[in-house]
C-alpha cells in the first residue's frame, strides 16, 4: 500500500518536471524525486535490511537529495539565470508528451519479461519514466543546467532498476554508478561556470559551431 | 623453410624503416632500399623454387593475440608461382628506382618512397603467403595503403592528388566487397582459416561474385578498370611498373585462391570470365591505342593483358568438364601470362620512365625522334614492344601460344560432351587474334611516334640515355624478356607442374603428353623466328656490304623528297589511332575536333582527339556526384546539438524497445 502511494507521488513529481520552467523547482524536483526513489527502495523491498544496505540507502539519499542540488543551486545562483523562457518543446507540449510518456512507460513495464519476482511492474514502470523524464529533459530543454538535472533524473530510475536487475552485488554496481553521475555532475557545474564567463549565456544551442 | 619466408618478410620492413632512418645520410638511405629488396628476393626465392621442383608446401602457423583469425602462412604451388614475378621484378624495380629518384632531388619523398616500396613489396608477399581470411585482409591493406602513399609521391600536385584519391576509393570499396566475402565465409565456415573453406560454404556462387568484384578492382578488370589510368601516370615510373606488372596480379591470384577452394567450377562461371576478358582484352586495347599519355597508355595496356588473362581462365573453367588438355593448356598460359606480363610490362614502365625523365612530357605528340638521342632506351624499348604484341620468341606470346592451343583444342570436332567450351574456344580465338593485331597497332604507334620520325617540339633536344643506375635495370628486365621467350618450352613445363596440381584440375589427373608436345611445338616456333630474325640481320648486314663504298645520303625522316621538311609532315599518335576512332566511335564516344582540309589549295587545317574514360564519365562521376547530393542532404541531421543527438539516441532506444516488446 505504501509502495503504491509512493510511486503516484514519484508520477506526478515526474510530470512536475514536465511542466515546470523555474530552474530551482526543477532541482527541487530531481531531489524529491531522488527521495522518493530511496523510500521506494525501502518500502518495496521484503525482508530486513542490512546495515550495508542501510548506510548505502543513507549515503544515496544524502547525495542526491541534498549534495547535488545544493551544488547545483549553486552553479545556478551564479549563473544568475532562474527560469528557462525559450525551451525547445513549449510547457504545455511538454506536459502533454509527459502523459503519453507516463501511459507508455505503464504499458512497457507490463510488457517486458522480468526475472520471478524480481520487481513490481509499477515499481519498473516508475523506473522508466523517470529515466525518459531525464532524456526529455537533455532533448527539450536549452540551459545546460536543465540537462545536467536531465541526466540526474535518468540516473535515479536507473538506480530504482539497478537492483532488481543485476543479481549479483548490485550495490557495487549502483556506486559506481553513483559516483559516475556525482563526478559528472560536478563537472558539469564547472564547465557551466566556464561557459558562462565565456559567452555570457549557458545556451548550449548557441554551442553547435563546435559540430565539425 | 618458414624461416626463410619470414626472414624475407622482416627484410622488406627492417630495409624499408632503415630507408626513413637514414634520412641524413642520403647515400646509405637510397642504397638500403634495392640491396635490401635483392637480399629479401634472395631469401624468398629459396623456399618458391623449393615448392617449385616438387616440394613439401611450406606452413606456418603462430601465435596471434586478435580473438579472431589466425597467423597462418602458406606458401603452396600457387602461392609460389605468383610470387615469382614479385621477387623477380622487385629488386630490379627498386634499383632503376634509386637512379630515377636520384634525379628528382627530393630527399624527403624518397626516404619515404624507399620506405612505402619495401612495404609494398612485402605486403605483396605478404598476401600470397597469407593463408587466413583477416591475415590476408591485413596484407592487402598493407599493400594497397603502401601503393597509395607511392602515388601521391609528387603530392603537391593538383593531378596526383586527384589520382590518389581514385585509386584510394577504387582500392576501397573493391576491399568492402572482400571483407563481405571473407565474413560470409567465415560465418559459414566457423573460422577465417583457408584451410576451413573447403567448398566455399555452400554458397560458392555469391562468394565467386563477390571475388570477382572484390579482387577485379585491383586486377583492373574493365568497368572496375578507372583508377590505373589515372595512378599510374601519377606515380613514379619504376612505381607504375611494380603497381602494373605485379601488384594488379594479386588480383588475379585473390581470385584464383578462391576459386581453387571451391568443390567444383560451375560453367557459367566460364563465361562471366569469359566475359570480362573480352571487354578487358579489348576495352583495354582500343582505349590504350587512342591515348595521348605514354603512360596512361601503358596502364590501359595492362587492363588487356588483364583480360588475355581472364580468357585463359574462362577457358580453364570450361575445359575442367570436358576431356583433352583444355583445362591444362588454358591454366597453363594465363599463369604464364602472369609471370610474363609482369616482366615486360615493369620494362616498358622503366623504359618509358627514362624517356619520360630525359624529354620532361608525357604527350606522344610532343615527341619523336627519341630513337637517335636515346639509341640504347630505344632499343630495349622496342624489344618489350614486340614481347606484349605477343611476338615470338619473345615472352608474350608463350602464354598466349597456350591460350590459343587451348581454344583450338576445344573447338576442333571431337565430340566434347558439351557445348560451352566449343563456343567459348570460338568466341577466345577471335577476340585473342582482335587483341593481338590492336595491340601491334598500338605499340607501333607508340614506337613510331615516340622513338621514330624527327622531333615534333622542343622537348628535351638534349635528352640522352640515362646512366647505369637506371639503363641496366632495364636491359635486364629486357633481357628476362628474350629469355623467357626462348626458353619457353621449359617455362610451359613449370608452369604445367602447377597448374596440374590446381584444384578441379587435379581430380581429373591431366595428362602431360599433350603439353610436351605443345613445348616441342613451341621450340619449332622459336627456331623458326631465330631463323627469320637471323635472315633478316642478314639481309641488313648485305645491304650495308652492297651499299659500302657508295654516295649514300641521308635525309629527314617523311621528308618525302622535299627540301624543307618539317616535322608537321609525320604522322602523330592522333592521326595514326584516327581510324580505329572512327571505327570504335560507339564504343569510345571520342570527342573530336580541328579544320579538316577543303579545297585544291587548303589553309591551315588541324586534327584533334580527346577519348575520355567512358566508365568515368558516364557511370562513375554521375554517381558519386549522386551520393554527394545524397551526402549533403544528410548533413542536415547533423546540427551539432547535444541535445538533438541525444534525441536520435532516444528514438533509437525507444524504437529497440517498442519493437523487443511488440
Amino acid at each position: 500500500m505504501t509502495d503504491q502511494l509512493v510511486i503516484a507521488l514519484l508520477f506526478l513529481v515526474n510530470l512536475r518536471m514536465f511542466a515546470t520552467s523555474r530552474l530551482d523547482s526543477l532541482i527541487r524536483g530531481v531531489a524529491l524525486q531522488a527521495f522518493l526513489l530511496v523510500c521506494l527502495a525501502v518500502v518495496s523491498r521484503e525482508g530486513a535490511l542490512s546495515w550495508e544496505g542501510w548506510t548505502f540507502l543513507s549515503v544515496t539519499g544524502l547525495v542526491k537529495c541534498a549534495v547535488l542540488p545544493v551544488m547545483m543551486t549553486r552553479a545556478l545562483r551564479s549563473a544568475g539565470i532562474r527560469r528557462e523562457v525559450e525551451p525547445l518543446v513549449g510547457y504545455r507540449v511538454s506536459l502533454f508528451i509527459g502523459l503519453i510518456v507516463t501511459g507508455f512507460s505503464i504499458w512497457a513495464a507490463a510488457q517486458l519479461p522480468m526475472p520471478d519476482g524480481a520487481a513490481d511492474p509499477l515499481v519498473v514502470a516508475a523506473a522508466l519514466i523517470s529515466m525518459i523524464t531525464g532524456l526529455f529533459l537533455i532533448v527539450a530543454r536549452r540551459k545546460a543546467i536543465s540537462q545536467a538535472i536531465g541526466y540526474l533524473a535518468m540516473e535515479n530510475g536507473v538506480y530504482v532498476l539497478a537492483p532488481a536487475l543485476a543479481v549479483h552485488g548490485p550495490l557495487i554496481v549502483e556506486t559506481g554508478v553513483l559516483l559516475d553521475v556525482f563526478v559528472g555532475v560536478f563537472i558539469m557545474g564547472v564547465i557551466i561556470l566556464h561557459i558562462r564567463q565565456e559567452f555570457k549565456h549557458i545556451d548550449i544551442d548557441r554551442l553547435s559551431e563546435l559540430r565539425d | 623453410m618458414a624461416f626463410f619466408l619470414l626472414l624475407s618478410l622482416l627484410m622488406y620492413l627492417l630495409s624499408g624503416l632503415a630507408s626513413l632512418a637514414m634520412g641524413r645520410h642520403p647515400a646509405w638511405g637510397t642504397r638500403i632500399v634495392p640491396f635490401g629488396s635483392a637480399a629479401a628476393s634472395l631469401c624468398a626465392l629459396i623456399p618458391v623454387l623449393y615448392v617449385l621442383a616438387g616440394g613439401t608446401p611450406v606452413d606456418l602457423r603462430a601465435a596471434w593475440s586478435l580473438p579472431v583469425g589466425s597467423f597462418h602462412l602458406h606458401l603452396d604451388l600457387l602461392s609460389a608461382w605468383f610470387a615469382l614475378p614479385v621477387i623477380l621484378v622487385s629488386p630490379i624495380v627498386s634499383f632503376y628506382g634509386t637512379g630515377y629518384l636520384r634525379r628528382h632531388d627530393r630527399p624527403r619523398e624518397t626516404d619515404a618512397c624507399g620506405f612505402f616500396l619495401q612495404l609494398l613489396t612485402g605486403g605483396m608477399l605478404f598476401v600470397l603467403l597469407a593463408s587466413d581470411g583477416l591475415l590476408f585482409l591485413l596484407a592487402w591493406e598493407i599493400m594497397s595503403m603502401s601503393a597509395f602513399f607511392l602515388v601521391v609521391f609528387e603530392h603537391e600536385e593538383h593531378e596526383v592528388q586527384r589520382a590518389g584519391w581514385i585509386y584510394l576509393v577504387a582500392t576501397h570499396l573493391g576491399t568492402a566487397f572482400l571483407f563481405a566475402m571473407f565474413v560470409l565465409l567465415g560465418s559459414r565456415c566457423g573460422s577465417f582459416d583457408f584451410g576451413d573453406f573447403d567448398g566455399l560454404g555452400g554458397v560458392a556462387d555469391v562468394v565467386f561474385v563477390l571475388a570477382v568484384v572484390g579482387f577485379g578492382a585491383k586486377a583492373g578488370f574493365f568497368g572496375l578498370h578507372v583508377w590505373l589510368p589515372e595512378a599510374h601516370p601519377a606515380a613514379p615510373s619504376h612505381v607504375s611498373g611494380l603497381m602494373s606488372g605485379v601488384m594488379i596480379k594479386t588480383g588475379i591470384y585473390g581470385l584464383l585462391r578462391v576459386m581453387v577452394l571451391a568443390n567444383d567450377w560451375p560453367a557459367w562461371w566460364g563465361w562471366v570470365l569469359i566475359g570480362i576478358g573480352i571487354a578487358s582484352g579489348l576495352g583495354g586495347v582500343i582505349y590504350a591505342l587512342v591515348q595521348h599519355d605514354l603512360k596512361r597508355l601503358l596502364a590501359y595496356s595492362s587492363v588487356e593483358n588483364i583480360g588475355i588473362i581472364c580468357l585463359g581462365l574462362g577457358m580453364s573453367v570450361f575445359g575442367v568438364h570436358s576431356v583433352g588438355p583444355v583445362a591444362l593448356f588454358a591454366m597453363a598460359g594465363a599463369l604464364l601470362h602472369v609471370l610474363n606480363h609482369a616482366v615486360f610490362k615493369s620494362c616498358l614502365f622503366l623504359g618509358a620512365g627514362a624517356v619520360i625523365q630525359a624529354v620532361g612530357t608525357r604527350e606522344i605528340d610532343l615527341l619523336g625522334g627519341v630513337q637517335k638521342r636515346m639509341p640504347r632506351t630505344a632499343a630495349l624499348f622496342l624489344l618489350a614492344c614486340a614481347a606484349v604484341c605477343g611476338l615470338p620468341p619473345l615472352n608474350g606470346f608463350v602464354g598466349e601460344f597456350l591460350i590459343y592451343l587451348a581454344s583450338y583444342w576445344s573447338v576442333l570436332p571431337q565430340g566434347l560432351p558439351s557445348v560451352n567450351p566449343r563456343v567459348g574456344g570460338f568466341v577466345v580465338i577471335s577476340t585473342l587474334a582482335l587483341i593481338g593485331g590492336l595491340a601491334a597497332m598500338c605499340f607501333t604507334k607508340v614506337y613510331g611516334a615516340v622513338f621514330l620520325g624527327e622531333p615534333r617540339s622542343g622537348c628535351g633536344s638534349s635528352a640522352t640515355d640515362p646512366g647505369r643506375d637506371m639503363s641496366v635495370p632495364v636491359t635486364v628486365l629486357a633481357a628476362l624478356c628474350a629469355v623467357f621467350g626462348l626458353g619457353g618450352s621449359l617455362l610451359m613445363l613449370l608452369v604445367a607442374s602447377v597448374a596440374a596440381r590446381i584444384h578441379p584440375l587435379a581430380m581429373a589427373a591431366p595428362d602431360m603428353a599433350p603439353l610436351r608436345e605443345a613445348s616441342a611445338v613451341y621450340l619449332n616456333v622459336t627456331l623458326a623466328a631465330l631463323v627469320l630474325a637471323a635472315a633478316v640481320y642478314g639481309l641488313w648486314r648485305l645491304r650495308d656490304r652492297l651499299l659500302a663504298g657508295r654516295v649514300v645520303r641521308t635525309g629527314p625522316t617523311w621528308g618525302c623528297g622535299y627540301p624543307h621538311g618539317t616535322p608537321r609532315m609525320q604522322y602523330t599518335g592522333s592521326s595514326f589511332a584516327q581510324p580505329i576512332i572512327a571505327a570504335f566511335r560507339s564504343l569510345l564516344r571520342s570527342e573530336l575536333g580541328g579544320d579538316w582540309p577543303a579545297g585544291y589549295l587548303p589553309g591551315r587545317s588541324s586534327f584533334m582527339t580527346h577519348t575520355p574514360g567512358l566508365f568515368m564519365h558516364r557511370f562513375y562521376t554521375p554517381l558519386f556526384a549522386a551520393f554527394a547530393r545524397v551526402a549533403v542532404r544528410m548533413r542536415r541531421i547533423q546540427q551539432g546539438g547535444t541535445h538533438v543527438y541525444v534525441f536520435y539516441v532516444v528514438l533509437a532506444l525507444v524504437a529497440v524497445l517498442v519493437w523487443s516488446l511488440l
